[in-house]
């Protein structure tokens, strides 16, 4: 059953166009206080490409996400050295207002978010607080198109102005995304997007996930191979804070070169 | 009294010891036959002793004293009440003489027979005063006749209690020796009764309740038949006067009850509220831990304090730089003074109640603020705070309620004179300080200037009970969305 | 699904602010200071708050008293000639206040001090009190009379509050109490060394004087009552309070009984002060004839008020102990009772502690019940703990007065002397406030425990 799975998605892959690298990173380290938590990671995020992260827990997948869109700086003790840059620009360097960055960087978590506002508004909070909207019309017009790509519209709009939290988990994980791709991103980080979800719901959301790839470039942590394998066409290992292995998903999972790969792969550690 | 409760005690003991020698002997020495402990058939006896004497004492010594009471009122004649001035101060002053006379035999310038025959020629106002206890007028044959009365009859209780509650503690004593035997189930008995005294401590709360909602309902009562209700609830004079023809309207109390409580909030609610975002959200963790447990000092501090600082320093600074050159008046007490120190007492209750309800916003929400670019103000103004409105809203709530029912601050600060003005330097008053007024000083309870107090009680009780329930309710329900 | 761009925001690069972002960041900017200001106010208040007491209050610790020689003229305080303390107590208070002007006077004179003042204008810059001191001397010891004692004796309230500084010399000319010829007498004593301003433990032990001798007025009394209410409240809410936690946390079954305990005491929580003291009025004092204003009483409403915070903080302390504890025990065979009894509550204990020694601390400062039962008339005996009657409870005969009461009854008085001496007052309580806290604390942080 995987290795099918593994087989038809990288049926697919082949037919996408990769254009360039949209993020790079280079000599990453992270610390949260004595604890180095990431140690000398490079990785570049290709452009319209979804880009997986794997490895046991603890392995600091996470974290490096986070590196990426300076959600860590909203931490005291964390430090984070060395350089990343997106299209170029160092997103560490003192001019650059994490504030911009994120609206260019979005992100999706681990259990859905909604704020405990209407669904309309849940969407419109991000165009709202960066001002992408000359005026109302222009508002309704980015919320409907948002949703319409979260591939939640149909089932939601005839009550946008309910509780986002009145809807099911599956629903409020793709209430995110779209209140994440409202903001038109260019990279989009999506945390352990379907762990609190159910399998529907589940591959719902990884069907939306390959969708968004026509769009925009799509950096997943999952500890599910099987996801990593079935949505992602790059993958990245991540063993105890260093980055083990970084190719293309088929390699990973067909021809892994480390062996700490091949042993979580195959289920000997994780 | 204290010697009884030693015997009593004394008595419990020695019922300790026995009830355990009883017990172990009936096993012959073994202990492992008994079914319980030994302590427990000890402890058994001891209960079965004291427990139904103390309770019978403690009703004797609430009840005793109103039956006589009542009984010596109902003796005196009719044609004399009439004479009296005042009937409440009657019973005082038979009360005093009373207490009088067994004062002067205590201390030996009477003997009891002496005592018994005292006749209201005699100058007993004299005779007492050489023993050291004054009365405030010369004793009547008939207020002497009742004092006797009292007297004799508060002995013969007393008396009677002594046998009562001795009798009740050597029958308990005797009937639990009795029963103690080996196989009798010891510590089922003795746990069945502790159980029971907790849960009587426990019922206690819905006593207080009881006791204040009708001691007020009662006196309220007797005032609304009095004056009429109406023109309590509806009346906008409050000038009270011991002559007769009061006039005890509410709207005024209640307007500057409400006044002031406005300013303390519009005081308390932002900065209150802004410390405990700012604690919440920003503060380094050294800034917390010295900032917090400061502001929180503030709420340790007594309203009397408050009060004074009110009196001593808010109120004539306001006056000075403030009310005299705008011209809006020169009364150092006003609704400012009280307003802005009562602010002051609630800043801590309203940021230490925000504080948290803000950190029980679950963080995934910043996270999903900060992930899509959003600053930390938007982040607090546009999601945490909509979050814990239901939370912040009964936290006000609460505050509102305290500041309603605050009395040394405004007794202190507001000043006495009722009043409907919207000039915030002016003195005005409150329920509570109208509370304070009436029932201080010498009272006839039987006037309506005094029980109109009883209904000011009501109505503050009502209105706080209500903010009260409201906002436990809110907070209640907002706790569990996040649980 | 559409494939247009969801908004056509022109792309910009990261390094160069936008104006947008810029006019946000002012706006945290902003926020971030309203808040710093928030609890700089806050702190501010405290600040102000405590050095206004503190300015006001600190110098009743200090009282002014001259000496110089008095002469106790035998024809005057023992007309008879006999010495016999019982006639002489004949002589009342009024008596000796010549005595001392006189002395004064006499004093004076042969320093060489001349002023322009009468006798009544002289004998006025000494406390009232200062007759009744020597008169209790000398009644305590007839032997002194027409003998010359070097006595220290206190001086007026204007005249203390002179050298305090809370009286001047324009202050003066205003006053009607006290006269520029006074003070200026006053300054020419104190240079000459016999007039002295310093610390005086009469304020916390002496009780309290009329309206006219602020000087003399002391915490005695008040302290006493405030102590015996805290006995009361001790004996009675900590046992209640705790059966009541134990109760409603272990054994109590979920009905509608428990739950409307439960509403109750959240809301006898949040009742306003005021009411106890209406309830204490109405049931201890009207119905049930309790004396008024005996410590009792006033303790017995306080423990009222007190209950509910005891309840709460024992029963959060009772919930901090985990079940494996009452399971280990009840595992052993030991019965509900013994498990919660020999384990949970001295588990329990210290956080009990601390509750009701914050609850106790809530009471001492509490004032507005104890003004309804009375505890508000004025005192100068120091109350019995056994009353002579001896049909009453202790606690139960004699009137009281409590700390914060007696700062309010200051407050009432038109001397502005008396200010300082409430703002001393409040300085008494503070410092009792004080070190309960710090009891507390140091309780919670001895045995706080980590589970």
């Amino acid at each position: 059953m995987e290795d099918g799975n593994v087989n038809d998605m990288s049926g697919i892959d082949q037919g996408v166009a990769v254009t360039g690298t949209k993020m790079k990173a280079r000599g990453v380290d992270v610390f949260y206080g004595d604890n180095h938590a990431i140690k000398e990671v490079d990785v570049d995020i290709a452009d319209k490409t979804v880009t997986a992260f794997i490895g046991p827990s603890g392995c600091g997948k996470s974290t490096f996400l986070r590196v990426l869109n300076r959600m860590n700086d909203t931490i005291d003790i964390c430090r984070v050295e060395g350089d990343v840059t997106l299209e170029g620009e160092d997103i560490y360097d003192p001019k650059v207002d994490p504030v911009q960055l994120r609206a260019k960087v979005g992100m999706v978590f681990q259990k859905p978010n909604p704020f405990p506002k209407s669904i309309f508004d849940n969407v419109a909070y991000g165009p709202r607080i960066h001002g992408l909207s000359r005026n109302k019309s222009d508002l309704e017009e980015i919320v409907e198109k948002s949703l319409r790509r979260a591939a939640l519209w149909d089932e939601v709009k005839d009550r946008l102005n309910a509780p986002g939290t009145g809807l099911s988990g599956g629903q409020q994980q793709r209430l995110c995304i779209a209140r994440a791709v409202a903001t038109s991103p260019e990279v989009l980080l999506m945390d352990e997007p379907c762990s609190a979800l159910d399998p529907i719901a589940t591959a719902q959301v990884e069907e939306l996930i390959d969708e968004l790839r026509s769009r925009f470039s799509v950096v997943i942590v999952t500890h599910s191979m099987q996801q990593a394998a079935r949505v992602s066409q790059k993958t990245a290992f991540f063993h105890l804070g260093n980055l083990v292995e970084f190719d293309d998903t088929d390699t990973i999972f067909t021809n892994p070169s480390d062996p700490r790969t091949e042993s979580y792969i195959t289920g000997r550690i994780g | 009294m204290l010697w009884i409760l030693l015997a009593l005690i004394f008595l419990g003991l020695l019922g300790y010891v026995l009830g355990r020698q009883r017990a172990v002997a009936s096993a012959s020495g073994d202990v492992r036959e008994l079914h319980s402990l030994p302590n427990y058939y000890g402890l058994n006896v001891t209960l079965l002793t004291l427990v139904p004497a103390l309770l019978v004492l403690g009703l004797w010594l609430i009840v005793q004293p109103i039956i006589v009471e009542r009984t010596v009122a109902g003796q005196i004649p009719a044609s004399f009440m009439e004479q009296v001035e005042n009937p409440t101060l009657l019973m005082t002053e038979v009360r005093r003489l009373a207490g009088g006379i067994e004062t002067a035999i205590e201390r030996g310038f009477l003997n009891v027979e002496d005592a018994a025959n005292l006749a209201s020629d005699t100058d007993i106002r004299a005779q007492l005063a050489e023993a050291g206890v004054a009365l405030g007028a010369d004793v009547s044959t008939e207020v002497l006749a009742a004092a006797q009365d009292f007297r004799a009859m508060n002995a013969t209780g007393a008396t009677w209690m002594l046998i009562v509650v001795f009798a009740l503690a050597f029958a308990g004593l005797a009937y639990s020796y009795v029963r103690t035997h080996k196989d009798l189930r010891a510590r089922n008995r003795v746990e069945y009764a502790i159980l029971s005294i907790l849960m009587i401590a426990s019922t206690l709360a819905i006593l207080t309740t009881v006791g204040i909602v009708l001691s007020m309902l009662w006196d309220t009562r007797n005032f609304f038949q009095l004056y009429p209700w109406q023109d309590f609830f509806f009346g906008l004079e409050w000038r009270p006067s011991f002559e007769g023809g009061s006039e005890l309207g509410l709207i005024p109390l209640l307007w500057g009850t409400l006044y002031i409580s406005l300013i303390a909030l519009l005081v308390a609610v932002p900065i209150g509220l802004f410390a405990a975002i700012y604690m919440a959200e920003y503060a380094t963790k050294r800034v917390r831990s010295v900032a917090k447990p400061l502001i929180e000092v503030l709420a340790g501090i007594p309203t009397i304090v408050y009060g004074l600082f009110a009196l001593i320093t808010v109120g004539p600074m306001l006056r000075d730089y403030f009310a005299q050159p705008l011209g809006l008046g020169d009364s150092s007490s006003s609704v400012m003074t009280a307003g802005i120190v009562m602010g002051i007492m609630l800043i801590p209750f309203v940021s230490s109640l925000s504080d948290d309800i803000i950190n029980s916003v679950p963080q995934t929400l910043r996270d999903g603020s900060y992930g899509l670019g959003a600053t930390q103000s938007e982040t607090v103004k546009q999601v945490i705070l909509p979050a814990a409105l239901p939370g912040i809203v009964g936290a006000v709530l609460l505050a509102a309620s305290r500041a309603i029912g605050e009395t040394m601050i405004v007794v202190l600060g507001a000043g006495a004179a009722a009043r409907l003005d919207l000039n915030p330097f002016e003195a005005m008053t409150t329920v509570t300080v109208k509370i304070v007024g009436q029932l201080t000083g010498d009272t006839d309870f039987s006037s309506p200037e005094a029980l109109v107090a009883f209904a000011l009680g009501l109505t503050l009780f009502v209105i706080t009970l209500g903010l009260n329930i409201f906002a436990l309710y809110i907070v209640r329900k907002y706790r569990e969305q996040y649980d | 699904m559409t494939d247009m761009p969801i908004s056509t925001a022109p792309k910009r690069s990261l390094y160069a602010q936008d104006a947008r972002t810029k006019k946000r960041n002012r706006a945290e900017a902003r926020f971030r200071t309203y808040g710093m200001a928030a609890v700089l106010t806050g702190i501010l208040a405290l600040i102000v708050l405590l050095t206004s007491i503190l300015g006001n209050g600190l110098s009743s610790f200090r009282q002014t008293y001259i000496s110089y020689p008095i002469e106790l003229a035998a024809e005057r305080l023992d007309p008879e000639g006999n010495r016999n303390p019982e006639e002489m107590a004949s002589v009342t208070t009024f008596g000796y206040v010549p005595v001392l002007a006189m002395s004064l006077q006499a004093f004076l004179e042969g320093e060489g001090i001349e002023h322009s003042m009468g006798g009544r204008e002289l004998a006025a810059m000494l406390s009232e009190e200062a007759p009744a001191q020597i008169r209790n001397m000398v009644l305590a010891n007839p032997d002194l009379i027409g003998t010359t004692i070097d006595a220290q004796i206190l001086v007026g309230g204007r005249i203390d509050g002179f050298f305090k500084g809370r009286v001047t010399m324009e202050s003066a000319e205003r006053d009607r109490n006290v006269s520029v010829a006074q003070l200026e007498l006053a300054q020419v004593l104190a240079d000459l060394g016999i007039v002295e301003t310093r610390f005086n433990w009469d304020f916390i032990t002496w009780p309290d004087a009329s309206g006219s001798r602020p000087e003399a007025a002391g915490l005695g009394v008040a302290i006493i009552g405030s102590f015996y209410m805290m006995l009361v409240v001790l004996a009675l809410a900590l046992p209640i309070g705790v059966a009541a936690s134990i109760y409603l946390e272990e054994f109590a079954p979920k009905n509608r009984l428990t739950d409307l305990i439960e509403v109750n005491i959240s809301n006898l929580a949040a009742v306003p002060s005021i009411v106890f003291g209406i309830l204490g009025l109405a049931v201890f004092i009207n119905f049930m004839n309790f004396n008024q204003s005996s410590p009792l009483v006033g303790g017995l409403v306080l423990t009222l008020m007190t209950l509910p915070t005891i309840i709460i903080a024992t029963r959060a302390s009772l919930r901090a102990v985990p079940p494996s504890i009452r399971q280990a025990a009840l595992g052993l065979g030991a019965s509900k009772m013994q498990s919660i009894f020999h384990h949970v509550l001295p588990l329990a204990m210290p956080g009990i502690l601390t509750g009701t020694i914050i609850g106790l601390a809530q009471a001492l400062g509490e004032t507005a019940p104890l003004l309804l039962i009375g505890m508000v008339a004025f005192v100068r005996e120091y109350p019995d703990f056994l009353s002579t009657h001896s049909n009453t409870f202790p606690l139960m005969g004699d009137g009281a007065t409590a700390l914060p009461v007696q700062v309010y009854s200051w407050t009432q008085r038109s001397d502005p002397a008396f200010v300082e001496r409430a703002s001393g007052a409040i300085i008494v309580l503070l410092v009792f406030l004080l070190m309960m806290n710090l009891i507390a604390i140091l309780l919670r942080r001895r045995f706080e425990r980590r589970w």
